[in-house]
């Protein structure tokens, strides 16, 4: 609906059009440079390496929610260059969204992704279904390409409690845009094999909420073991993973107590097993 | 044009058909207690929102032709969006946003034929009471800085006249309901509200995140039915009113 107001007034743009509920879209059309992929990248090659990139993330569903953690390393090139980054991020009442690649961009994507679900919930009066915010991500994620194709590429990791079907839902990316939605459990990030096979392991069906943020922490800690840019939990300064589950009470940010206590207990499982519980062989 | 119409005369008129427009429709009420603001409408629809979240501590309410407010809520939540994305979040307020409003109504009032036939309020919940903030907007881009009670829209006298005998600040959710309820009912003497008329909402400070909140139809009967007094059992399950 075009205003008359868009003739004279102080910020046409704001009532006028384009006529959409879409933030993302919106800013597009009133603000294009504040969008990522919308910025003009110099044209080289090398560099990308020296941006804080983060790794690690896994998901877990279990009966009635989802449960989603990231390791809190961030690392440019060799160097650590933050061992408390969060990546781990609440994306509205029943969602939750997390980033692997360069921490800069999956940050602001992330902002931009949470700003555009409210947007979305306020001017219509209702939700999204996890549908469309797994598509909308989708849709976030192919705007970076350009950039991902110049190495600053990133992935984002989308779970959800899905309302109407009364389950936890995870939902993958890759850097163009595809959107998998993925059974049981999913890891991503350089740490990303070795949480998988660890997950694989250790997933049963039936795991309870606490069960199923303790098989997130034992995957984040193979992860690190194999992989340098995975930060494992530290006793010594006391920054573990951030974990949160998402069931029908809403999107919950695990205390720093509850996880350091499963950190704890899986930190001294190893001292008795390095390579972690076993699974039974037939 | 064949005549001469002085600008007062042209000024007067539009005046005229915009107060004409808001007094047709049935009032609103937004007033202080306790926790927050309270947000009352006499609004039996379900659909069609006179009262709406702007941002975490700020919310809308309108009288008036709905297409028209409508279309100011809806930039209003982008302004908020916009800035909330590009600043932070506790940069937005709703002096800022009243401004934005005040600009466009009086631009509207005067650069074009029709006005725009609607009121508003803008209000932010403060960390104290007087700390809070709302803001009256006319069709004519007029801003007042309101305290404790306002009513606009329909018969606004009557009912700002009866908020007043009943007003006291710091009233218990329950009885602030109340008051607003039967200030409404002072609109016409054989008027009465339940709570499925009545459209109602809070900005509640002791929330966390976004702070506006609506109340369900069975949360507003309860409510209602409270004994006056009895409001010791305040209890926080605003539960899921989530519109």
């Amino acid at each position: 609906m075009a205003s008359q107001d868009a003739v004279g007034g102080r910020l046409p743009g704001l009532f006028g059009s384009p006529d959409t509920s879409s933030f993302t879209e919106f800013l597009g059309a009133y603000s294009p440079d504040a969008l990522p992929g919308r910025r003009v990248l110099p044209q080289v090659a090398a560099g990308a390496e020296e941006i804080p990139h983060g790794t690690t993330i896994v998901a877990v569903t279990f009966p009635g929610g989802v449960v989603m953690a990231g390791d809190r390393r961030a690392t440019a090139g060799h160097v650590i260059a933050q061992r408390d980054i969060e990546k781990v991020f609440r994306a509205d009442e029943f969602s939750a969204i997390a980033i692997a690649g360069t921490a800069g961009i999956g940050l602001e994507l992330t902002r931009l992704f949470q700003v555009e679900l409210e947007h979305y919930e306020k001017r219509e009066g209702r939700t999204l279904s996890i549908e469309g915010k797994a598509n909308r991500l989708a849709a976030m994620v192919r705007g970076n390409l350009g950039m991902a194709m110049q190495g600053l590429a990133v992935v984002p990791m989308f779970a959800g409690y899905d309302e109407v079907e009364d389950r936890g839902r995870i939902f993958s990316y890759d850097p163009a845009g595809g959107r998998y939605e993925e059974r049981e459990f999913h890891t991503i990030g350089s740490g990303s094999p070795f949480a998988r096979g660890s997950m694989k392991k250790l997933f049963r069906a039936d795991l309870s909420a606490e069960d199923a943020a303790l098989v997130c922490v034992q995957a984040l800690y193979d992860a690190a073991d194999d992989d340098s840019a995975t930060g494992g939990p530290d006793l010594t300064r006391g920054i573990f993973p951030v974990v949160a589950s998402v069931t029908a009470d809403g999107y919950r940010r695990l205390g720093e107590d509850e996880v350091g206590a499963l950190a704890r207990s899986v930190v001294e499982g190893r001292y008795e097993a390095p390579g972690g519980p076993t699974a039974p062989l037939r | 044009m064949p005549f001469y119409v002085s600008p007062e005369q042209q000024m007067k008129d539009k005046a005229d058909y915009a107060r004409k427009g808001i007094a047709r429709g049935r009032s609103v009420v937004v007033l202080q207690y306790e926790d927050g603001i309270l947000f009352v409408a006499d609004n039996p629809s379900r659909a069609l929102h006179k009262i709406s979240e702007i941002y975490d501590r700020i919310a809308f309410a309108a009288v008036g032709k709905y297409n028209e407010f409508e279309n100011l809520r809806l930039g209003g939540v982008r302004y908020a969006d916009v800035n909330g994305y590009q600043y932070d979040r506790r940069d937005v307020t709703a002096r800022g946003l009243a401004n934005v409003y005040a600009q466009s109504l009086g631009t509207i009032f005067t650069e074009t034929n029709k006005p725009y036939e609607v009121e508003l309020v803008v209000a932010e919940v403060g960390e104290s009471a007087d700390l809070d903030q709302i803001y009256r907007l006319t069709f004519d881009g007029s801003v007042a800085d309101e305290h404790g009670f306002l009513a606009m829209g329909g018969q606004a006298d009557a009912v700002s006249q009866a908020l007043k005998e009943r007003f006291r600040e710091g009233l218990p959710l329950a009885e602030a309901l109340r008051v607003a309820v039967r200030s409404l009912e002072a609109q016409d003497s054989e008027r009465r509200l339940e709570a499925r008329s009545l459209e109602v909402a809070v900005l509640d400070r002791n929330r966390e995140h976004r702070l506006f909140r609506r109340l369900a139809e069975a949360r507003v009967s309860a409510l209602l039915s409270e004994e006056p007094g009895a409001a010791a059992a305040e209890d926080e399950d605003e539960g899921s009113s989530e519109s």
